[in-house]
């Protein structure tokens, strides 16, 4: 089959791999459909995240049919069409009889690289690094799925792929970052960073029922999108100070929410940015802390910061002594999908949301290298890529 | 803090143990002959070589002593089914590494087969000592090759969280200090990996499989990654045949 290996630091390509195979008795084996780039996959491509080999396949966004089934599986049939959760659960563990799905205990065969690095391991990801289980990812033809009884969820023919390709994560992690905020009536949330996720941060947040939504991001397109989501924007190449103008929209008070949607490759100019960029291009650091110092400065007092930005290791320069002052609550974590995929795809059935309008490119497989470039560098306008695995590439 | 612990076996057998010079030495000539290939390999022997060097200069600064491991983990299982599973010793190869199989020859004793180091096949004779039901198991091999001795205790964990599972097992190293210096060497730490065993009995128990990805698809691997997946091949029990719940209801009911 045809997939997407990466190779290192801004070298990605298309290779023929063979065809995966059932493993364990609760695998799946899917032919993918469609397939995405996602923002959290331009970590991998610039490099900052630790443990990955040369060879790995990418990709945690991904969709498609049954073509073979493990013994024990018995939720599902071949030719049942699914999206799959970017998060793998065992569905037995404490973990996820307390519906902590992205915490599993039982999915990451190299937990103790997780454990030695965090502690505690989280759950297997697909295509995210040997240290989170170096699961074969999803930009491919095929994919093998374990736990394939937890985690896929079967979707009605009747609507089409980009319609729901996003419950397998942007979507849901865009919802759990709103519902981190724990929103009551008369919240205004704040919302860094207009990518995917911020986008659906930013409709979750108003569904949820926050009166206002603020996002900040520095890209026309991406703040026009936010618009049209309900937002009041601030586009912080016109503004001197993010806080200040905050400030002054919320009469002194301070959002009472404050969303990280940004996570360790934030951008600037500012001479905390400076130190930041030496830092990880000197790989002293994996991560550019500069949006989670600002949240925590920019919320309100007892106010919260949700976090669904990935971060990859240590920081330094966090504003600790506001964090424990003004009494903020931090809420954070990989998505607990198998929570949301349900209800959000019912969301999706009645119309309340299209999750098909963050996209920007269609592209084939073969292109995906195009693709990580253009998303990266946020050229032709593009807001997000999704990859057919099956169609040919155009001659250029 | 256990009322089963054993005591050290204070008797050292060296009679079978190549000398500790001898480790010395061959791991110098290794390193030698390492270093005169000037290639990838041969930095690995090179490394290899020191490291089994090293590795006996310290031993030589110890007093020799048996290797005791120990490691506990909690399982979300009550005490009862974790005993049950365990106390069905042929059992025991699907999550311990180092085990290649458990032979039950009558309600105390069993027959053992494992790979040592440089996949050295050790067979012993093995008796579960002392049991108490969902408590405790003991066992004991006076196995002349390979004396050793293990246990696993099962507590419930507080606030109904499943059980805590200890296992402690304590031998000598089959080829004495050069297998000692080996087992090190290939990053197999005693406890370290008897924690990693753990792991897979949890796995086991609890999903009815040890998640893995041997096997699964990927692009060309580096010279470096290929060098390191032989040194440290992955080592973790694969499924056997016909694997999953139905497997382990059928071991619980045997």
């Amino acid at each position: 089959m045809k997939a997407l290996c990466w190779y290192g630091k801004e070298d990605v390509r298309v290779e023929n791999v063979p065809d995966p195979k059932i493993l364990n008795p609760h695998d799946a084996i899917i032919r993918i459909t469609r397939t995405a780039i996602c923002g959290s996959d331009l970590h991998l491509y610039d490099g900052y995240i630790p443990t990955l080999e040369a060879g790995d396949i990418l990709g945690h966004e991904f969709m498609g049919e049954v073509v073979e089934l493990g013994p024990e599986v018995k939720n599902l049939k071949v030719g049942d069409r699914v999206v799959v959760p970017f998060t793998i659960a065992c569905g037995k563990c404490f973990f996820c009889e307390q519906q902590l799905w992205s915490l599993c205990d039982n999915t990451n065969p190299n937990a103790w690289i997780a454990e030695s690095l965090m502690g505690y391991s989280p759950s297997g990801l697909y295509g995210y690094s040997h240290m989170t289980g170096g699961y074969a990812g999803g930009q491919a033809q095929y994919a093998r799925v374990p736990f394939a009884n937890i985690g896929p969820i079967k979707v009605p023919d009747g609507i089409p792929d980009d319609k729901v390709l996003f419950l397998s994560d942007i979507f849901p992690t865009g919802w759990m970052a709103a519902e981190n905020c724990n929103i009551h009536q008369g919240d205004v949330v704040a919302i860094w960073g207009c990518g995917p996720v911020g986008q659906f941060a930013i409709r979750s947040a108003k569904l949820l029922g926050a009166e206002r939504v603020i996002a900040i991001d520095m890209v026309p397109e991406r703040l026009r999108l936010a618009e049209e989501g309900g937002a009041e924007v601030i586009n912080r190449h016109e503004v001197d100070n993010v806080l200040t103008v905050l400030r002054d929209m919320t009469a002194n008070r301070g959002a009472d929410s404050c969303i990280d949607a940004v996570g360790l490759e934030a951008s600037g100019h500012s001479l905390p940015y400076v130190y930041d960029d030496l830092k990880q291009k000197m790989r002293v650091s994996f991560d550019r802390p500069q949006v989670l110092r600002e949240v925590i400065m920019a919320v309100r007092k007892g106010g919260t910061v949700s976090v669904p930005g990935v971060y990859g290791g240590f920081v330094d320069k966090i504003p600790m002594g506001a964090y424990m002052n003004k009494g903020v609550t931090m809420r954070t974590g990989q998505t607990h999908m198998m929570r949301y995929m349900k209800p959000l795809l019912e969301r999706i059935e009645q119309g309340q949301i299209d999750p098909s309008v963050v996209i920007s490119h269609v592209l084939p497989l073969e292109e995906a290298p195009r693709g990580y470039k253009m998303f990266r560098d946020k050229q032709d306008h593009c807001t997000k890529v999704v990859l057919d695995p099956w169609a040919t590439a155009k001659a250029a | 803090m256990n009322n089963y612990s054993h005591e050290r076996s204070s008797q050292r057998n060296g009679s079978h143990a190549i000398p500790r010079w001898g480790a010395l030495l061959g791991g110098s000539v290794l390193a030698v002959y390492g270093i005169s290939r000037r290639s990838a390999s041969g930095a690995a022997l090179a490394a290899a070589g020191g490291l089994l060097a090293l590795g006996s200069s310290r031993l030589a600064s110890h007093h020799p002593s048996d290797i005791h491991a120990e490691a506990s983990f909690t399982v979300n299982v009550p005490p009862e089914e974790a005993f049950r599973f365990w106390m069905n010793l042929e059992n025991l190869p699907n999550f311990m590494s180092h085990l290649q199989s458990v032979r039950k020859i009558d309600d105390r004793r069993s027959e053992w087969a494992a790979r040592g180091p440089m996949q050295l096949r050790i067979k012993w004779t093995a008796e579960i000592v002392d049991r108490r039901e969902n408590e405790w198991i003991v066992w004991r091999s006076d196995s002349m090759s390979f004396p050793n001795s293990g246990s696993v205790q099962f507590r419930r964990a507080p606030g109904n969280r499943g059980t805590e599972v200890t296992a402690a097992l304590q031998y000598q190293p089959p080829a004495g200090a050069v297998g000692k210096a080996f087992a090190q060497l290939f990053g197999k730490d005693p406890s370290q990996a008897i924690y990693e065993d753990l792991r897979h009995f949890k796995q086991l128990i609890e999903t009815g499989e040890i998640a893995t990805t041997v096997g699964q698809p990927h692009g060309r691997r580096s010279k470096i990654i290929r060098l390191g997946h032989t040194l440290f091949p992955d080592v973790r029990p694969r499924p056997v045949e016909s694997v999953g719940r139905k497997t382990l209801e059928e071991a619980h009911a045997s």
